[in-house]
């Protein structure tokens, strides 16, 4: 359910991310390849528990999908925060910079 | 159990190859790509950073995951596999799965790198023909 999710979020940035180009100032491709980078790690992780216990993978009880689609959007969230952090940071619009100044 | 620690010790040793690579750019040492009066192919350092994107963030959001199992402690040895003398199951999976990870990422990463050259000469041939 985690590495599903992930790879939805990365499916819809990179959507956005190539609708926006060649305009990157919104940062949208790192938040791609981020997410792509974390569903990569998870289907590697995905492959080897499923060469340990083969069909009983997908067999997931109730509980245990609920707890993993928790993650899964826990994951995303954090992924957003860690965008908008590196956007305020770099702030390629220079918007933080005039709010901060007409403060002033 | 602590399989992110592959893929974020590349993502270290790769930003520190985009930095010499930067500055190396910067200095002209590294040998332009195209001429000035041409549109600019993408920079190596450029796409060395498509892999530390995609590195660092995998990396993270896969740490956020084992917090999440309590696979990660904020108390020193900060690893529950150490902590409960599990060492070596925990370096049996690094060795398996974050290898796997890593090498996974940096192919596809390779990949993309290849496909972008590969758009580079045909854009660069169609300029020619014209």
């Amino acid at each position: 359910m985690t590495l599903l999710l992930t790879v939805f979020a990365a499916v819809i940035c990179t959507i956005v991310w190539y609708s926006k180009a060649p305009d990157a100032s919104m940062q949208l491709g790192t938040l791609s390849l981020m997410f792509w980078g974390a569903s990569i790690m998870w289907l590697v992780d995905a492959i080897v528990e499923y060469s340990e216990v083969g069909a009983a993978y997908f067999m997931q009880s109730g509980a245990d999908m609920l707890n993993d689609m928790y993650l899964g959007l826990s994951v995303i969230a954090l992924g957003l925060v860690i965008w908008l952090a590196i956007l305020f940071i770099k702030d390629p619009r220079g918007v933080i910079k005039k709010t901060l100044l007409k403060n002033n | 159990m602590a399989c992110f620690l592959v893929p974020a010790s590349e993502a270290v040793v790769t930003t520190i190859a985009q930095k010499i690579v930067e500055s190396r750019e910067k200095k002209g040492i590294v040998k332009e790509e195209s001429p000035v009066n041409e549109i600019p192919k993408v920079k190596f350092s450029e796409k060395l950073s498509w892999l530390n994107r995609m590195l660092w963030g995998g990396s993270a959001l896969l740490a956020f995951e084992h917090v999440w199992h309590g696979e990660v402690n904020p108390v020193f040895p900060f690893l529950t596999a150490v902590q409960n003398g599990e060492t070596a199951d925990m370096l049996a999976e690094m060795s398996t799965a974050g290898v796997g990870m890593a090498v996974l990422v940096t192919l596809i990463w390779g990949t993309m790198v290849v496909a972008s050259h590969a758009i580079e000469n045909r854009k660069d041939k169609v300029e020619e023909n014209i």
